[in-house]
């Protein structure tokens, strides 16, 4: 399928979603964060979609937002798609879990947690899985400082 | 009293123990947390992080030439193949086209490398299950290949042979010959491979109908590689998404539907054949062309997002980098197989021995830099 009957069916599931493939070889969709639990369950069980691989989860920093980018395959059609969502809130940022949609967000999704201070509601288990429990701040974001340990040029 | 009656009487308890991080079966510092009921597992949380450097933060501070270097460090038994990756999403920032010959000779070495690290892991898949033997049969051959890689380019593991537009340098000029005289005596070996242990009862007895992953599961959880395609998912990027010489080879992709041990450890054992056939049919035609295409001192990706997958020997790598136009890229991601991969542990261990994780780990084949990063 091309990315623009891609484009069309998914434009009907949700609304105020943005389409681009500006620096990108996927179609990329930006989706609000309200939506992103509903949109990728739809995404998934589509007929006509059938995304049902998540071969990466991505953790970003696009300062000031946060967010995370979702590259999806379907495994029957072969066509892919890329979804961002973004969260403005530094402080206490939050999103919804995909972990029931696609299983390997579980991992991911704790991964993002635990470099970017991303919580993840209905996430069955949110912990520390890389770094150690008591560490302070989230490495991977843009205004981590850590003096001891990172060499800056 | 009656079996029942004693089994009625007798309370048990759940209660945790540690598996790791130093442990003999998880080749590596992996924790394991096991809830266990007796010998039954109730349920596996892998703790990770104890090999874990923050690659790709280091990354977000190198250049691209640099980065390459790093990945040797994550899975290292595929060493070659994660430079690959990186190299090619570079070129593909850049819109370079290596020539044939570099094509060629990347596909040569990451098949030599697939090789090198399915006789590893045929090893000490024996050696977890008791069987010390094929350890040293595996590591014998294995020793030759590391042999061509030193004359090749200087290191046995970690090669940094690939750099964003080509090969560090030419092949050594007794490449072609040391390697057709490796396939030539591997062939003989495979045979004696499958005598020693894939004809063995004992380990039939310990891999059949264990650690059981269904196809949709495997979709699911971002199950790739081997582990994939031992049960029914086709997801070899070779086949899929052909980069390097892949489009112009003839090779089978393995699959096999049984999703147990037994079907993953088939898997490796006929990609060994796979993977000969392949370096086989390239050995003899390396075209002539340039080594390395011209890139400046200091490479500037153009603003954008690239991603380029590869098949390493575990599965699917992918490599992310977000470029915002400086010499440094704004993100990097890796997505390693291993990481994805032990995500399912839980889920296809529960209820089960101990002794069968240790067969169900010994067949996902992990290497423990490349989950930590």
């Amino acid at each position: 399928m091309t990315n623009e009957d891609l484009q069309n069916i998914i434009t009907g599931l949700g609304t105020d979603l943005e389409f681009t493939t500006e620096g990108s070889e996927f179609l990329n969709v930006i989706v609000p964060k309200e939506q992103l639990h509903s949109i990728c369950s739809q995404l998934k069980s589509h007929p006509e979609l059938k995304f049902d691989y998540a071969f990466c989860i991505t953790g970003m920093d696009w300062v000031p937002a946060l967010g995370v980018i979702y590259h999806l395959n379907s495994t029957e059609f072969k066509h892919e798609i890329v979804v961002k969502v973004m969260v403005d809130d530094r402080e206490n940022p939050t999103l919804d879990s995909v972990h029931d949609i696609w299983q390997t967000a579980d991992f991911h999704e704790l991964e993002i947690f635990d470099f970017f201070g991303i919580k993840f509601n209905n996430h069955p288990k949110l912990r520390r899985i890389f770094l150690t429990p008591e560490w302070e701040g989230f490495p991977l974001r843009k205004d981590y400082v850590d003096e001891a340990n990172m060499i800056i040029k | 009293m009656t079996d029942q009656q004693v089994q009625n009487k007798i309370k048990t308890e759940e209660y945790f123990i540690n598996m790791g991080p130093q442990h003999p079966a998880a080749h590596g510092v992996l924790r394991l947390i096991l809830t266990i009921d007796g010998e039954i597992i109730k349920n596996v949380e892998p703790d990770l992080g104890y090999i874990h450097r923050s690659i790709e933060k280091m990354c977000e501070r190198d250049s691209y030439q640099q980065i390459v270097h790093l990945t040797d460090r994550m899975d290292y038994l595929s060493s070659h193949i994660n430079n690959e990756a990186v190299c090619l999403t570079v070129e593909k920032g850049l819109e370079i086209e290596v020539s044939d010959r570099v094509k060629v000779i990347r596909t040569i070495i990451a098949e030599l490398t697939r090789i090198a690290s399915h006789c590893l892991w045929w090893g000490v898949m024996g050696m977890d299950l008791g069987a010390l033997t094929t350890y040293f049969y595996a590591f014998r051959d294995r020793e030759m290949i590391n042999d061509i890689f030193e004359e090749t380019c200087g290191a046995r593991l970690t090669m940094n042979y690939n750099v964003p537009g080509g090969l560090m340098f030419d092949i050594h000029p007794n490449f072609v010959k040391r390697t057709k005289d490796f396939i030539a005596q591997f062939k003989t070996k495979i045979p004696e491979y499958n005598r020693l242990l894939t004809d063995n009862v004992i380990f039939h007895k310990r891999t059949k109908g264990v650690g059981i992953l269904t196809r949709e599961d495997a979709i699911s959880f971002g199950v790739s590689g081997p582990v994939a395609r031992g049960s029914g998912f086709s997801s070899d990027v070779r086949k899929h998404h052909p980069y390097s010489a892949y489009d112009r080879v003839d090779f089978k992709e393995i699959l096999f539907t049984e999703g147990d041990t037994f079907a993953r450890y088939q898997v490796r054992m006929m990609e060994l054949w796979e993977s000969v056939s392949i370096i086989e049919q390239l050995i003899d035609n390396i075209p002539e062309g340039e080594i390395k295409a011209a890139t400046k001192a200091v490479i500037k990706l153009p603003k954008g997002e690239f991603y380029q997958r590869v098949e390493t020997a575990r599965g699917e790598l992918g490599v992310y980098i977000n470029s915002t136009g400086n010499k440094n890229p704004y993100r990097v991601k890796f997505r390693s197989p291993g990481f994805s991969n032990l995500s399912i542990l839980n889920h296809i261990s529960k209820d089960v021995l101990i002794a069968d994780l240790v067969a169900t780990m010994a067949s996902f084949d992990f290497v423990i830099p490349d989950i930590d990063r």
